[in-house]
This record gives C-alpha cells, sequence and structure tokens, in this order.
C-alpha cells in the first residue's frame, strides 16, 4: 500500500508501463504546445497585454488627463457633470482611476488605435471593459501604456473589478466607440 | 488496548503509544492527540467559514441579496480567511504529523514544540478573525497595498504562519528520528513522500509570506512610508498561490491514502508518482505568476515562462497523478475480479462509502474543473479575459473546495475511526454527504465560471449598479448564472453542515471502536488488506477504463484551451 515503504528497495529501477509512459509523453506534449501558444500569439495574434509602462507621481498623470479633457471634451455626459472626451486618434488619452470613479467618459472611433494611459490615483483598481470582456489590473505609481483598438461601435461600461473599498460597487466608467 | 512505552534511542524519551488493531502502525499518545486537536479547530473554522461562504453567495444572488454592501466585503475577507487559510491549514498540520508519526511508526519530534505552534496558530486565527470582525479590515484574503488594514489583522496572520513554521518543522525533525531509530525500512511510504512535499512547499510558502508581511505590518504602524504596490503583489502570491500548491501535495497525497487503505489500490509507479511530486516542488512556486499576468511593468517573457510552470512541468505532475490514482484504483479492483467490460472495476467501486466517493469525487472534479480552468486561466493572454472576474473564485472553489475540502472529508471518515476510535454516526446520511457537497461545490464553481465568461466582477456587491453615476447591465444569462450559483451553494452549505455534524457527532457521541465494531465493519476491507499483502508498483496492468478516462480528460481540456483562444481573438486588438 502506499501508506507502506515499498518493498523492492530499489524502486527507482523499476521500469515504467507502456500506457502510463504514453500518457507521460502525451502530457509532455501537450505541455510544449501550450507553451508556443503563448509565444506564437505574441507573434501572430492581436490580443497581447503591452509591456510598455512607466513610472509616474499620481499628480502628474492627473495633470495629463486634465490637460487632455481641457483640450477634447466634446459634451458632458447627461446631468453628471462627467466630461465626455473624444481624442483625435492615434493619440495618448489618459484614463483616470480613482475612489470611485473612471475619469473621463472616452469616445473613440471604431477600427482606430490610440494609445490608452491607465493608473491610479489611490488604491489599486481594476480595468475591465464590459462586454468586450477585457480585464487589466490598475496600480498608483505606474503608468500602463496599451494601444488599443475598438473594433466595434456602441456604448460600453468600464467596471471596477478590483476590489477599492465599500463604494467600489459603484465604480463604473464608459467608453463610446463611434463610427468616424 | 495494550498501552506500551517506547524509549527513543539516544535521547531516553519515553513515549505512551498503542498497536492500532486495524493497521498494526504504533500510534504514539502525543502524536495522536495533536492530531485530533489540529483536525477539530480545522472542523470549526471550516464551520464559520462555510456559513460566511453561505452568505456571500446569498448575496451575489440578486433576487435574494441578503447583506448590505459593508457587510458582504467584511464577510467575504472573513470567509476567505477562515477556509482558505484556517481550515485547510490546521487540517494539514493534521496530516503532516499522521504522514510521519503514524505511517512512520515513530514518536512525535519535540511535541511540546508541536503544542507552542497549536497555540501560535490558534492565537493568530483568533486575532487575524476579530480584526476582520470589527470592521476596520475589510481588505479581502489579499490586503492589496496601498489599501491599510488594521495592525493585528497582519500579525495574526504572521503569528499563525509562524505557527504552521514549526509545524513543519516538527514533521521534518520526526522523519529524522523515524530514519535514526530505523522505525521503517528502505524509502519512507508514497503518502508520507506527498506530505513532505507539501512540507517543502509549506516552507517557501512561509518564507514569503513573512517577506512581505513582516513590513506591511511595519508600514501599517508607521515604521514604513511605502510599499510598492506591484512588489507586494509579486511577493504575497509566492505565498497565496505556493499555498494552495501544498494543498495539492497534501490531497493527492491523501488520494494515495484513501485508495491505498479502501481498495488497497498500488500506485501503478513509484518512480513515476513520486517523481510527479518532485516536479510540484521544482515548479510550482512560479505560479505566483498566474496573479501578475494582467499588471503593468512586467515583461511578457516573465510572464510566459512562469504562468507555464516552466513549461507546463507542473501540469505534468497533475496529469501524471491524474491517471496514475484511477489506474491503481482500476488495477485494484480488477484484483478483486471486478474484471468485466471497460468500466466494472468503477461500477462496483465502493460508492457507498464515503471515503472512497469523496476522494473520487475530489479527482474527477479537481481534473476536470479545476485543472483545466486553472491552465486556461493561467494562459498569458486569454487572463486578459478572465483577470478578477468571478471565472476566477470559480476556478478556485473547483481546486480548492471540490478538490482540497472533498478529499480532507473524504479522509476524515477514516480519521474517525482510526485516530479518535469511534463509530460514524448516521451512517445513512453520511454515504450522502460527499455527493451533496460535492455537487454543490461543482455547481458554484460552474456557475462563477460561466458568470466570469460573461464578465462578471469578483468581490462585487451590486452586479446592477444602482448607484453608479452612469450605467451597464450584464446580459440576463450572468443574472441566471448568478441564481445558481445561489442554489448550489445552498446544497454544498448543507453538505458541509452535514459533515460538521457527523464528524462533531461521532468525536464526542459516537460508540467506542471495540473489538467487535472492528470485526462489524472494518476500516480498512479486507480486501483491501489481502491486495495489498505485497506493496511495491503494479506490474504492469492492463488499464482499459482508465485510458478512456484520461482520453475524455484529454479531448476536453484540448477543445477548452482552443475554444478560449476563439474568444481571445475575438476582442478588441491590443498591443
Amino acid at each position: 500500500m502506499a501508506v507502506q515503504s515499498p518493498e523492492n528497495k530499489l524502486w527507482w529501477n523499476e521500469p515504467i508501463g507502456r500506457a502510463e509512459m504514453a500518457w507521460i509523453t502525451i502530457a509532455f506534449l501537450w505541455g510544449l504546445i501550450m507553451f508556443g501558444a503563448m509565444i506564437y500569439w505574441h507573434i501572430e495574434g492581436e490580443q497581447n497585454l503591452s509591456n510598455e509602462a512607466y513610472r509616474i507621481k499620481p499628480e502628474v498623470f492627473a495633470a495629463k488627463a486634465e490637460d487632455m479633457v481641457a483640450k477634447y471634451t466634446v459634451r458632458d455626459e447627461g446631468d453628471t457633470g462627467i466630461p465626455v472626451v473624444h481624442p483625435p486618434p492615434g493619440s495618448d488619452v489618459y484614463l483616470i482611476s480613482r475612489l470611485w470613479e473612471w475619469w473621463p467618459i472616452l469616445e473613440l472611433e471604431k477600427d482606430q488605435s490610440y494609445r490608452l494611459h491607465l493608473s491610479s490615483m489611490d488604491w489599486q483598481h481594476g480595468f475591465s471593459l464590459q462586454p468586450t470582456n477585457i480585464n487589466i489590473q490598475v496600480h498608483p505609481n505606474y503608468d500602463l501604456v496599451l494601444t488599443m483598438t475598438p473594433n466595434e461601435t456602441g456604448e460600453f461600461g468600464i467596471v471596477c473589478n478590483e476590489f477599492c473599498g465599500v463604494g467600489h460597487h459603484t465604480m463604473l466608467g464608459k467608453i463610446y466607440v463611434v463610427d468616424k | 488496548m495494550a498501552v506500551e512505552t517506547a524509549e527513543g534511542v539516544g535521547a531516553l524519551v519515553e513515549e505512551k503509544y498503542r498497536t492500532c488493531p486495524e493497521t498494526g502502525l504504533r500510534v504514539y499518545a502525543q502524536a495522536e492527540t495533536l492530531i485530533k486537536a489540529n483536525a477539530v479547530v480545522a472542523i470549526v473554522f471550516l464551520a464559520v467559514g462555510g456559513f460566511f461562504g453561505l452568505l456571500v453567495a446569498l448575496t451575489r444572488w440578486p433576487a435574494v441579496h441578503i447583506l448590505p454592501a459593508e457587510w458582504f466585503y467584511l464577510v467575504l475577507t472573513a470567509h476567505g480567511a477562515a477556509v482558505l487559510l484556517f481550515w485547510i491549514i490546521f487540517f494539514e498540520i493534521a496530516i503532516l504529523y499522521f504522514a510521519s508519526a503514524v505511517l512512520l511508526n515513530c514518536r512525535l519530534a519535540t511535541p511540546r514544540f508541536a503544542w507552542l505552534a497549536f497555540a501560535l496558530m490558534v492565537l493568530g486565527a483568533l486575532v487575524a478573525t476579530v480584526a476582520v470582525l470589527q470592521g476596520e479590515s475589510s481588505v479581502m484574503f489579499t490586503s492589496y497595498v496601498p489599501m491599510k488594514a488594521a495592525p493585528h489583522f497582519y500579525l495574526g496572520l504572521i503569528l499563525f504562519a509562524v505557527g504552521a513554521l514549526i509545524g513543519c518543522f516538527v514533521f521534518f525533525g520526526t522523519l529524522v528520528i523515524a530514519k535514526e531509530e530505523a522505525t521503517y525500512e528502505g524509502s519512507i511510504p508514497l503518502v508520507t513522500f506527498g506530505a513532505l512535499t507539501a512540507a517543502i512547499i509549506a516552507i517557501f510558502t512561509i518564507a514569503s509570506g513573512a517577506i512581505i508581511l513582516i513590513p506591511t505590518f511595519l508600514w501599517s504602524i508607521g515604521y514604513i512610508s511605502e510599499i510598492d504596490s506591484l512588489t507586494y503583489k509579486l511577493v504575497w502570491w509566492g505565498m497565496g498561490h505556493s499555498s494552495q500548491q501544498i494543498n495539492v501535495s497534501a490531497h493527492v497525497a491523501v488520494w494515495y491514502l484513501i485508495a491505498a487503505l479502501v481498495l488497497g489500490a498500488k500506485p501503478l509507479s513509484e518512480k513515476v508518482s513520486r517523481t510527479a511530486f518532485l516536479l510540484y516542488i521544482l515548479f510550482l512556486q512560479l505560479a505566483c505568476a498566474h496573479h501578475m499576468l494582467a499588471e503593468p511593468g512586467i515583461s511578457a517573457e516573465w510572464k510566459v515562462f512562469n504562468t507555464s510552470y516552466a513549461m507546463y512541468l507542473a501540469v505534468l505532475g497533475s496529469m501524471i497523478h491524474g491517471m496514475s490514482i484511477p489506474g491503481a484504483i482500476e488495477s485494484a479492483q480488477r484484483r478483486h475480479g471486478f474484471n468485466r467490460g471497460m468500466f466494472e472495476w468503477l461500477r462496483k467501486a465502493p460508492w457507498g462509502n464515503p471515503a472512497f466517493a469523496g476522494m473520487f469525487l475530489s479527482l474527477i472534479m479537481f481534473g476536470f474543473l479545476g485543472g483545466i480552468s486553472g491552465v486556461v486561466l493561467g494562459t498569458e493572454q486569454i487572463n486578459l479575459l478572465m483577470h478578477n472576474t468571478l471565472y476566477v473564485p470559480g476556478h478556485f472553489h473547483a481546486t480548492v473546495v471540490a478538490g482540497t475540502t472533498l478529499a480532507f472529508m473524504a479522509v476524515t471518515y477514516l480519521v474517525v475511526p482510526l485516530i479518535f476510535r469511534k463509530e460514524i454516526i448516521w451512517k445513512g446520511l453520511a454515504k450522502w454527504q460527499p455527493y451533496l457537497f460535492g455537487i454543490g461545490v461543482a455547481g458554484t464553481s460552474l456557475f462563477m465560471m460561466g458568470a466570469g465568461t460573461l464578465g462578471v466582477s469578483r468581490r462585487h456587491w451590486d452586479m446592477g449598479f444602482t448607484d453608479a453615476p452612469v450605467s451597464f447591465d450584464y446580459p440576463g444569462t450572468a443574472y441566471l448564472m448568478m441564481g445558481l450559483n445561489g442554489v448550489f451553494a445552498v446544497l454544498a452549505t448543507i453538505g458541509g453542515l452535514l459533515y460538521v455534524l457527523i464528524v462533531v457527532g461521532s468525536v464526542f457521541f459516537g460508540k467506542p471502536r471495540t473489538a467487535e465494531a472492528i470485526a462489524a465493519s472494518p476500516t480498512i476491507p479486507a480486501g483491501a488488506a489481502k491486495v495489498a499483502a505485497s506493496y511495491g508498483s503494479e506490474e504492469h496492468p492492463k488499464l482499459p477504463g482508465t485510458l478512456v478516462l484520461v482520453t475524455i480528460f484529454f479531448v476536453s481540456f484540448v477543445l477548452y484551451y482552443f475554444i478560449n483562444w476563439k474568444f481571445l481573438s475575438e476582442v478588441w486588438p491590443l498591443s
């Protein structure tokens, strides 16, 4: 039994059965395929998280966002007072996360690329773009820069999916994607 | 039963022991009492933490939504600490003492230190639990900085970890004594070997915990001004994920233990099974990367190598156990004469024995639900679809609850008669317990994964965003999933409650295991003992049933894996 010492003290010399050996080989090869798949996706796939990130002070990041908002605000969102910003395609877009809001609301053009910057003013937050379902962690003091290309028009929610205190479930932002 | 005294060689220690009438093993009084104490406290935390879990599931059931927001986040934090840490680690310490002192016929090293470990763990667990219940530490199990908990929350966890560390060293010490006093011949048994891997991983785990929790404690009382949030996460998960790998090693050892005791199953190959355990030590700790895949500032190369446990070598370990354990069972059953067709061995397995039923359900659910979802979730790019959604708790409820907790429940049905020497009460209900709990947990896992696939956030009080300035609606299916999750959580709670009642009832009110009782219902069936009379690797039996099972597993794995790449290819391009 597996609860006693093996009777054959030289158990490491025993040959391995064919079925077991076959399974080990298949499992090992499958591991290599899965490993290769991640590398392959970096070469051929279109959805990879950017490696580009910088250390940044929250106030510096906030100033950049405010600057963008001042330049490109097109309207306010209903009576919420939250600005809706329509930055030019290809530009740097700053999205602030803080207790408990995503600021500002973005209006992007379909099939255009943007350099989206994510950083937090306080605790960690989770950028969860719905319903397309892209989920990225947002840290304070780090500026994550990713190139994002919306490929469908519509209204998208940004849920915060990293717990950030008792108002966490009210932290909801928005991205509009419009035709050019 | 004769109580005898043995003299430890060299140290002149006198220890009382009895000889187990069912296994013939020497059981030392100190080891036995410590196993009992740790197991009992574990079950208390399971009961408390399980109740918290029910409240969480009922709050996330949109039609019920039982707790207010502040209470929800508090209870969710308490749930994680009570079951993921305290229940499981107290039980694991009991397993370590069992796998060393009992299986090796040996006295326990430094029982006084083992009691110190126990006292520190109880104290730490209580302090941390009180901190959470006071309401100033609703920071979730992960307590990501810069969100701050009360200082005694961190202090409690540190005390608990120090206690667990001492427990691991008592285990190592016992192995040394057993070797010196030659209480066994040759190599340690496979189950002890599995427990040894768990204890080694535990050292790494606790070291990581100390490296991050001690500075965080100092930060919480103002001696350190800042903790970098990314560094915290990296090191914290060196503890957080590795502690789940302790669970994997421990519950795989428990699977082998139950298969051996109930059916007399022998591993197909000692060499293969032990190598698979070794792969856990070598590669599992890389898994802290699983939690860093959606983070800024970490290179893709680092993520790809580490998230795959160095090209999936630890996954290989689990896949090996996933064949060798059912294979061992099939082989043992065929020796018992269940040779007809592909699956007579499985049909006629002791499904009415809760130890076996719990073990086999745990094996299947850990592999199919927890294993496959874990690999998919841990794929660098696919993680973008699932990070911090309910898919994550869906996955780890399949591994830690359906896998580890159910396996530990199953082995309790052997521990109660063998160590507590009490009859199991309510045998009729006990038969159903693993199914109720197992199906309940499988349901919650599946429906959480389903909701997560639809983007529903974890750790979130209101999926309707009633108080948010703007609006967003999850699809109706997501609401349905959360309702079903609640229903299955109730089922799991009934199963869990039944377990607690049966075990506590048996320990305190069960009939003693007299010689007649043992003869009438032996814990280790006569057949199992006969099959296992000579022990070693099985000699390459034919295992058609197991081959069919692993083929089904493999096909499911491959299909589900590629379906998720398909999902990923449809989301907005990112680079």
